[in-house]
């Protein structure tokens, strides 16, 4: 077994001008009215402009080599940015996706031609990118999915279909895996390949899911005969499981894995005053001594990737932690709230709030990588499996 | 927290391997073991190496002192090392010159004061003091109108009455009637009464780490041998998920205490920013000790919670330390206070300031 380590890496000084720069942006989108940092449950409606305005800024693959629009900043910028927008409660849903995972998929594998057509737009903010992982009989067990490429003339041909896909209606490209093969006896996570698909060509039929927050972020994605381009296809025939296990480290261990229900946190401390009674104070002190290890696990790891390194397992835990943490959050929070003053200025606020956290907080532990599953990689990393 | 990167953390690590080698040191009832680790930690100029050369210590970074304790907090040990480097890091402050030998420090709780007298003598009672019995000196922070002080006692003057901490090691209620300091000045400028049982806080977080870190190997390398149901238990999912949980107590304790020793050695006051690392790092380990002991002693059944067995060395001190310098309800009443009295707009600017 080899120690985990989570070095005390500090935010250099450049990350705290950017900082300033984003949150005085943030300021002048909530003053003009783009979107209202205490109300959680929001349509996106106007967050095509917002994510545009957020491109022109350079706040949009940050990271990504200049000659392809990015910006060639560390991955400490791209953390501060990522941060204060998901405390801000900024709707990111349009740009974040392709930001954070589609953008260095396609970096990775996708022909030079198409990285020079798609990258400077995701970096402008005009594209919103899906991921089309789970089906309806394979979630966690991804290598289970079924959803069939078929090699035809000049491309393939998708039939079947992806289920809980975030943004999908809204979305101009998703990058998804097929069957290509069947799987093997020695290897069950052979024969599934990764492509990048055309949101907008035909044979695809896009289904809105209601969610038990009122919102409908998720969707069911059908495939009928659906062409995708022989040039589409990113990495290698049969072999998308070698390509998933590196970039788990970038989706799974950032800010927004434990940010997510952050702003009940701010409205209980606004609405205990100044002069909180013990048990109020204690229990704020707690929260917000994990909040803080929290980060700072989060922060280290974001400091091992621009190191350079591919720290699966560190990257594992943060998001069990912190998953579970933003989870409890609206709970521990709903307990402190209880003798907060009825006519405490902001309880409606925080109220209303609390009511959107609770309901979102089942799918903390759930989505990208359940509890479960990051149990079963940090096991395999400490040599038990 | 780096591990053997230089010289002087690579010696102490030598140290512990050789001469306190956990399981020899639960066989030895005699405690024959004691004598020559000291011995070998003196020589090496380990106990005072929050000294400086002029104050007659060994003058090493801050940074390697909170090493050593933390590697020290990995073998669990047993003698009064962390708690005389936090007596030579007091002195210090003061400018008075350190003694040899074993020290410890009072009060070691935010909730005793020992009162600097007109006439110069020291009164009060400091409860759940680390290895009282067996320090030579006790370095004392005393309180009078005018301000803080830091002054140097001789133990022999004291009267202490023997306790034990949850792990057994000496934990005494030490009394000061009237004692005669045999050296004392005015703590310098922005040191409060806060800042050494923020030290301390850190001091006890890095050995809470270092047993976490431990409790989490011996659990690893445990289910992998121990077979039930015809196969090692570290096959079971059960059992693998609780030792994934473990290891994110592990994480959490190292990140917040590493985090908050790396922020007090890059120096500066004891100010808002210090005072959340340093208040976190308590509370988080506090309750990652709380959460790994538990599941290091599910994995190892019966046999986890024999005297025998190593395990109670790692699981006992890790909870024990969770008491010294406050624990984790004073810490976080203390910060949620802090937090409150900030107002609500400006808790994440705290945050995102580290």
């Amino acid at each position: 077994m080899t120690a985990l380590r989570f070095d005390p890496i500090r935010l250099p000084p450049e990350c705290e001008e950017l900082r300033k720069q984003v949150r005085a942006f943030l300021a002048e989108e909530i003053a003009a009215g783009t979107f209202n940092p205490f109300q959680p449950l929001r349509e996106d409606a106007d967050a095509r402009e917002f994510s545009r305005r957020v491109g022109e800024r350079g706040w949009i693959g940050m990271t990504w080599p200049k000659q392809y629009g990015g910006h060639e900043r560390s991955f400490l910028e791209r953390y501060v940015v990522t941060e204060e927008m998901r405390v801000a409660n900024a709707p990111v849903r349009r740009f974040f996706v392709a930001d954070r995972q589609s953008g260095p998929i396609l970096l990775r594998y996708a022909p030079e031609h198409i990285k020079m057509d798609i990258l400077p737009r995701i970096c402008r903010g005009e594209l919103c990118f899906a991921i089309g992982m789970s089906e309806p009989n394979s979630g966690s067990d991804l290598f289970a999915a079924k959803t069939r490429a078929t090699k035809t003339e000049g491309g393939w041909l998708i039939n079947g279909s992806k289920i809980w896909t975030t943004s999908a209606h809204m979305a101009d490209y998703m990058i998804a895996i097929f069957r290509t093969s069947p799987s093997t006896k020695e290897n069950r996570r052979h024969g599934l390949t990764q492509f990048l698909v055309n949101m907008k060509s035909p044979g695809i039929k896009v289904n809105p899911i209601g969610q038990i927050t009122g919102q409908k972020e998720f969707n069911e994605v059908v495939f009928t005969d659906a062409f995708v381009p022989d040039d589409h296809q990113l990495g290698e025939i049969d072999g998308a499981w070698k390509q998933a296990t590196s970039e788990l480290a970038y989706e799974r261990s950032g800010p927004e894995r434990f940010l997510e229900t952050y702003y009940v946190l701010t409205e209980l401390v606004r609405a205990v005053g100044p002069d909180p009674d013990t048990r109020s104070a204690e229990g704020i002190g707690r929260l917000v001594a994990q909040l803080h290890a929290m980060r700072r696990m989060s922060v280290s790891v974001a400091g091992m990737l621009q190191a350079g390194k591919e720290p699966v397992v560190e990257a594992s835990i943060v998001k069990d932690v912190g998953t579970v943490w933003e989870q409890q959050l609206p709970h521990r929070v709903r307990d402190l709230a209880a003798f907060v003053e009825q006519d405490a200025g902001n309880r409606e606020t925080l109220e209303n709030q609390l009511t959107f956290a609770i309901r979102t907080a089942p799918k903390l532990t759930i989505q990208g990588g359940t509890t479960e599953v990051l149990r079963g990689i940090i096991a395999r990393g400490l040599g038990l499996r | 927290m780096a591990e053997a990167e230089n010289i002087v953390v690579a010696t102490a690590e030598r140290i512990f391997a050789d001469l306190a080698d956990p399981q020899t040191i639960n066989h030895d009832k005699d405690g024959r073991w004691s004598a020559p680790l000291w011995q070998a930690l003196s020589d090496a100029g380990l106990p005072l190496a929050w000294v400086s050369d002029a104050l007659g210590g060994a003058g090493a970074d801050v940074a390697d002192g909170f090493a050593i304790i933390n590697a020290a907090g990995r073998f669990a040990l047993p003698v009064p090392l962390a708690e005389t480097l936090l007596a030579g890091w007091l002195l210090q402050q003061a400018g008075i010159a350190a003694p040899e030998g074993p020290m410890t420090i009072a009060p070691a709780s935010p909730r005793d004061r020992i009162a600097l007298n007109a006439d110069g003598t020291l009164s009060g009672r400091a409860r759940g003091v680390p290895f009282a019995t067996g320090a030579g000196h006790i370095a004392v922070l005393a309180q009078d109108d005018d301000g803080l002080s830091i002054a140097l006692v001789d133990a022999a003057r004291l009267r202490i009455d023997k306790g034990l901490s949850l792990a057994n090691d000496p934990s005494d209620t030490v009394t000061f009637e009237k004692v005669t300091p045999h050296a004392i000045s005015r703590a310098p400028a922005g040191f409060d009464k806060d800042s050494l049982m923020l030290m301390g806080g850190v001091v006890r977080s890095l050995q809470i780490a270092g047993a976490l870190d431990q409790l989490l190997e011996i659990s690893v390398r445990y289910a992998g041998e121990r077979v039930a149901f015809e196969k090692p238990i570290g096959k079971f999912q059960a059992v693998q998920h609780n030792l994934a949980r473990l290891a994110g107590e592990c994480a959490a304790a190292g990140a917040a205490a590493t985090s908050a020793a790396d922020a007090i050695a890059r120096g500066g006051a004891f100010d808002d920013a210090i005072f959340l690392e340093a208040a976190s790092a308590k509370i988080r380990s506090a309750e990652a000790a709380e959460k790994g002991a538990a599941i290091a002693h599910q994995v190892h059944g019966a046999i986890g919670f024999t005297t025998e067995h190593i395990l109670h060395r790692f699981s006992l001190r890790a909870l024990a330390w969770r008491d010294d310098f406050g624990s984790e309800s004073h810490w976080a009443v203390a910060l949620g206070q802090r937090v409150a009295a900030r107002g609500a707009d400006e808790l994440w600017p705290l945050v995102a300031s580290r």
